[in-house]
């Protein structure tokens, strides 16, 4: 499974990729795996404020319904909008074309609360246990 | 701990992601729902079913018997032909539905669900009527082979000659060596078959069949793909779309039901909620808004409550959401239109005829 190195991760299974103070946050390859084909997202508004730890939307494959969880507060300032018609996307690309929004975050400060890759992947691992 | 079936291991070496479903570990996807959908809808896929019930009744009171605990009618049915129906209780709740296979009027297979097995057998050793009831579950390998290829893959495996084989019909015979019940039903709204044999020799027929299928594109499929496949078609799902406090009038099952047969137990109470008109009846519907309407959603008209959502799914053929929901029959006619609360969104929902999905 891949979680790459230049990603911070959450314990709800969002990854997040800091540039600056926006943010562009998905779901982990664990998490697609998991969840099965994806058939249904839906996401917030450009404008929306999301807050860390927080649903800011929801994802669904035939079966489950999850939700996501924003790993920093901010505003949205993007939204992957062709992910409501091609929701496979996630699926096949989670951490490049499947990104799910761009927050501009509020207070930097709780990326340090973030997991790195191998703190995840060990997370990951022990809930599989 | 979950009961497994003989063919456990073969799924997990087959890649299979296991779940519990009803008290058993069963395969909810293999390579992924979608993928084994459309192998389906297109080619063929293979079922491991073994979690349903099997209860046979046997003896010459056995059709009688039968038929007084059945909504159906068996007498209108000949040895070698299968009927579904329901089981019902005397308020008319349903206590399964089945499918009963009549191999003679003196011994009959009526194939449970899962989640049933244990009550159904009850039920069925309770109301015997002088019938010999016996609980052969345990005793069953079932496989569903499902989709247009179906018989293409099954027909060289066997003597039994397929094409005089015809839908709700059975018949005795080897498949790949394998004894077998060869019956031409199912649960995806494709040609199949399902096919019955003893435990120990499950392995070995999974195996001849999906060597057989490879040719013909045929794949392992799982739960997950059965639920999608069965509501493209609006077959009901005991637990979902009905249960004990539901009768088949409410579910939509009115046609399995014979009034006309003579005396069977939850007539009279049917024929009381048939002359007083129903409160609910079970409608499919399709989202004209974005979202999946789940088992247990709201349905709303006029802001207020007014039923609920039995059983909802994105439809991969259709490429729609659909579902079935319990709605007043005011708003039960084909295009009427109502409410789903999706997480507190109102989306709009409207009536349809079922099936959503016809095979060509």
């Amino acid at each position: 499974m891949n979680f790459p190195d230049d990603l911070k991760y959450t314990r709800d299974h969002e990854w997040a990729r800091v540039q600056g103070a926006k943010v562009t946050v998905g779901i982990t390859d664990f998490a697609q795996d998991q969840l099965g084909d994806v058939v249904y997202v839906e996401l917030p508004e450009v404008g929306d404020v999301v807050k860390k730890g927080e649903t800011f939307g929801v994802v669904e494959s035939t079966k489950a319904v999850s939700d996501l969880f924003a790993p920093i507060s901010g505003k949205v300032v993007e939204v992957n909008g062709p992910l409501v018609d091609a929701p496979e996307t996630v699926n096949e690309d989670p951490y490049e074309e499947g990104w799910m929004i761009v927050v501009e975050a509020s207070d930097p400060k709780e990326l340090t609360e973030l997991l790195d890759a191998p703190a995840y992947r060990k997370f990951v691992e022990e809930e599989q246990e | 701990m979950a009961k497994r079936t003989p063919l456990y291991d073969v799924h997990v070496q087959s890649g299979a992601r296991m779940v519990e479903f009803a008290g058993w570990d069963m395969p909810v996807q293999y390579s992924g729902v979608l993928d084994e959908h459309e192998a389906v809808r297109t080619r063929a896929g293979l079922f491991d079913v073994s979690h349903m019930g099997e209860v046979v009744f046997r003896g010459p009171k056995a059709l009688e018997a039968l038929n007084r605990i059945f909504t159906n009618d068996l007498t209108k049915i000949v040895d070698g032909q299968a009927q579904y129906g329901c089981l019902c209780r005397e308020n008319g709740g349903i206590v399964d539905d089945v499918v009963i296979y009549r191999r003679s009027a003196e011994d009959l297979l009526v194939c449970v669900n899962a989640g049933n097995r244990d009550k159904d057998y009850e039920w069925l050793r309770d109301h015997a009527g002088g019938a010999q009831v016996t609980h052969e579950s345990d005793d069953w390998v079932q496989l569903a082979l499902q989709g247009p290829r179906a018989q293409a893959i099954l027909q060289p495996l066997t003597g039994a000659d397929l094409s005089k084989l015809k839908t709700f019909h059975f018949t005795e015979g080897e498949v790949a060596g394998v004894p077998c019940t060869i019956a031409r039903t199912g649960y995806t709204g494709e040609d199949g078959f399902e096919l019955f044999c003893r435990p120990a020799l499950g392995v070995k027929l999974w195996k001849a069949l999906m060597e057989a299928g490879k040719a013909e594109g045929l794949v392992p499929a799982g739960l997950g793909a059965r639920d999608t496949l069965r509501l493209e078609v609006a077959y009901r799902l005991y637990g979902n779309d009905m249960d004990d406090a539901t009768t088949p009038l409410e579910a939509g099952l009115g046609w399995v039901v014979k009034f006309d047969k003579g005396d069977f137990i939850g007539r009279d109470a049917m024929l009381r909620q048939k002359a007083a008109g129903l409160s609910r009846k079970l409608v499919g519907f399709v989202l004209a808004d974005p979202g999946i309407a789940r088992h247990g959603f709201d349905v709303l008209h006029d802001g207020k409550k007014v039923g609920v959502v039995a059983s909802g799914t994105r439809s991969p053929t259709l490429k729609t959401s659909i579902g079935l929901a319990f709605v007043p029959p005011a708003l039960a006619a084909e295009g009427s239109t109502f409410a789903i609360d999706i997480r507190g969104r109102p989306a709009s929902a409207q009536a349809v005829k079922t099936p959503f999905y016809t095979r060509k």
